[in-house]
């Protein structure tokens, strides 16, 4: 893994503090009261989305989570058509219909967030049906969380995805937590990716605090589905720094218990190597934060002053045209 | 050849084989459309399907677009929403409509919603095929028609054929429409023998068809129900009252302008459907035209319906639940007396 080229390492770098600065902005845009809907941010989870998404190009299809700012992201979303959408404008991905636990981006292979925990599973692995059926070599990823975990629908699709040898990725982000309730509680395996033997395909878990460990596991299962040898289940360990939503009270977590969460921080330790390693600089790294705060600033700005639909508009959109 | 003959099954089967040979993107995926997965000829691909309706598909086309599925409903029709929405054309074959409910997930909060969700962004063509109906002593748990629930979401398309030319075409036109599209399939439907060319053509998604016409009362009848209501209107004829028999063949969309014309012109209105009453759509066409025509309605609207129960087994509660001719004579008669 050392051996990535400066601008992988760079790109890995800047896409993880596009996400968390996104996120910071998020909550406190959020805090001020005008963004409507729930929203469920990444922070703590970024070195999976980036190191995942650095595998894929915009042929290859994702699939997300209530949690989906990071991946939308990574996979080349628009920051400001992003937070135009959480604003709920015209102009937002999604011409403000879906808001936060909705996004999608169609042309990047972003099929979607998804408010039903576990409903973007099945929804990858037909992106992966459709490429095998095609003999395209795109592949599909779907991320969800430790909770979703127990959906049937995630049994179902591991199963057919295996016996079809399906291009996915399943992508378990483990933060420990499904709102309150903690995986070990609710999960009968000690790891996740324990599950896979069940239906015959390989299973890795990774901490993910580490981003090269994940872009390394990341990279050998893209691989193995690009050339056709069918699905793998990572198991991605993260902390839960924050709450499960913005304004969530966490009665169910003692602080001590928060704190290691937030020990487990990707960012820092990943910082601090590039900077050990010359790849960083105090002066690159706070020119790349000013970069990306002038992203957010002409974003959050292009969201305030969209309109917002039009309300004889609600009726739009529902069916595709007749040809 | 216009007196070619084929059964409803055969039908169906022919519009998917054409859809398959039309385009390369669309595919079959389900419980047994095939049958003898991996073992090979001569039983790979023999028992097409719980009916036969697929059984010409997996010589022809292969198992790259004819797909075997483990009995994993919600993996069935999710994949074949995500395989639609990443722009390939599946038919989802969901056996029997009393199966859908495993998937509902999959068809009413991804299918339905991610066009609008996504504002206008998803193009979702998927076509789930399902069987329906009472009169196979089947009973509660695999004769249930369902297809009122579908029409009640926002986004799916519902279509009900009731012979097999329209069968046919309706399902080239399912396949072609950019939208989920919830394809009941009665089983009374299978075995009824009708016209059907053998050329690939389409029927209109949205248009209701009038089976007979007539001026002193509307029948409208959903799915097989029409068989129903077009021998009561030949019994009623003999008495001197015309009926005017309306198939929908689609829910959603439906087709409300004709429904209106012909209640302005007979005053009456009669709806057949082999569904509980509640929240049906039975109730639904009765509400749009006490809404719409209630100036000309001469009489109350009648609902002939199964009552509010599950479908029973035993053959004389299966014949009381499913609507009788005699049952829509007798509504018909109290809206003229
Ligand atoms: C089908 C469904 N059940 C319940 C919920 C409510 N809910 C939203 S997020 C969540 C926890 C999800 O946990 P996990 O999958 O671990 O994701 P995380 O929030 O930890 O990222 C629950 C129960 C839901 N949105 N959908
Ligand atoms: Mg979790």
């Amino acid at each position: 893994m050392s051996d990535l080229d400066r601008d992988t390492l760079l790109a890995l770098y800047e896409s993880m503090m596009t996400i968390r600065m996104f996120e910071e902005r998020v909550t406190r845009e959020f805090r001020k009261g005008d963004m409507p809907g729930f929203v469920h941010t990444y922070i703590g989870a970024e070195a999976v989305a980036v190191a995942v998404c650095a595998h894929l190009n915009d042929s290859d299809y994702i699939s997300s989570t209530h949690r989906g700012h990071g991946h939308c992201l990574a996979k080349g979303c628009d920051p400001g058509d992003m937070l135009a959408e959480l604003y709920g404008r015209e102009t937002g991905l999604c011409k403000g219909r879906g808001g936060s636990m909705h996004i999608a981006d169609f042309e990047r292979g972003m099929l979607g967030a998804n408010a039903i925990v576990g409903g973007g599973i099945a929804l990858a692995a037909g992106g992966a049906l459709a490429a095998q059926v095609r003999g395209s070599d795109a592949v599909a990823v779907t991320f969800f969380g430790d909770g979703a975990s127990n959906q049937g629908v995630l049994h179902e699709v591991m199963n057919l995805s295996s016996i079809w040898q399906l291009p996915v990725i399943f992508v378990c982000e483990n933060n420990g937590w499904a709102e309150s309730t903690p995986v070990e509680y609710s999960t009968s395996v000690a790891n996740i990716s324990d599950r896979a033997a069940g239906y015959g395909i390989p299973g890795v878990s990774v901490d993910a605090s580490d981003v090269l460990a994940v872009y390394d596991v990341a990279g050998a299962a893209v691989d193995r589905a690009r050339s056709g040898e069918g699905p793998t289940l990572i198991e991605a360990r993260i902390g839960r720094m924050v709450g499960h939503y913005l304004g969530d009270p966490e009665g169910y977590r003692s602080k001590d218990s928060k704190l290691e969460e937030q020990s487990r921080d990707p960012i820092p330790p990943f910082e601090q190597r590039l900077l050990a390693d010359g790849v960083l600089s105090d002066s690159s790294i706070a020119s790349i934060a000013a970069g990306i705060e002038v992203v957010l600033d002409a974003g959050v700005e292009h969201a305030k002053t969209s309109p917002m639909p039009d309300a004889a508009d609600v009726e739009a959109h529902v069916y595709a045209p007749v040809q | 050849m216009t007196d070619r003959t084929l059964s409803g099954a055969q039908a169906i089967g022919e519009a998917l084989f054409q859809a398959m040979e039309q385009d390369a993107n669309v595919i079959v995926l389900g419980e047994d459309v095939s049958g003898g997965a991996g073992l090979g000829e001569p039983h790979e691909g023999e028992m097409g399907g719980s009916f036969g309706v697929t059984r010409s598909l997996f010589s022809a086309f292969g198992p790259t677009r004819v797909r075997d599925t483990p009995i994993s409903e919600a993996a069935v029709a999710g994949l074949a929403t995500g395989a639609a929405a990443a722009g390939i054309r599946p038919v989802a074959d969901m056996m029997w409509s009393s199966f859908t409910p495993l998937a509902f997930d999959q068809i009413f909060n991804q299918a339905a919603k991610m066009r609008y969700m996504f504002g206008g962004q998803a193009t979702v063509p998927v076509v789930y095929r399902m069987a329906m109906g009472a009169g196979l002593g089947a009973a509660g748990q695999h004769s249930d028609t369902l297809y009122s629930l579908y029409t009640h979401i926002p986004g799916l398309k519902v279509v009900v054929p009731s012979s097999p030319y329209d069968a046919k075409g309706l399902l080239l036109s399912s396949i072609e429409d950019d939208n989920p599209v919830l394809f009941f399939e009665h089983m009374g439907l299978y075995g009824q023998k009708g016209h059907v060319p053998e050329e690939p053509y389409t029927v209109a998604i949205g248009e209701a068809s009038v089976l007979r016409e007539g001026s002193d009362v509307t029948i409208v009848a959903i799915s097989m129900m029409t068989v129903k209501a077009i021998d009561a209107a030949e019994l009623l004829s003999a008495d001197g009252v015309e009926s005017e028999v309306i198939d929908p063949r689609s829910l959603s969309p439906l087709d409300v302008e004709t429904l209106r014309r012909s209640v302005e012109k007979t005053g009456r209105l009669v709806i057949v459907d082999e569904s509980p009453p509640r929240c049906s759509i039975a109730s639904d066409i009765a509400a749009i035209v006490g809404e719409e025509a209630f100036g000309a309605l001469q009489a109350p609207i009648r609902r002939v319906t199964a009552p509010h129960t599950p479908v029973p087994l035993s053959p004389p509660l299966e014949q009381a639940y499913i609507p009788s001719i005699e049952r829509v004579l007798a509504a018909v008669r109290s809206t003229l007396a």
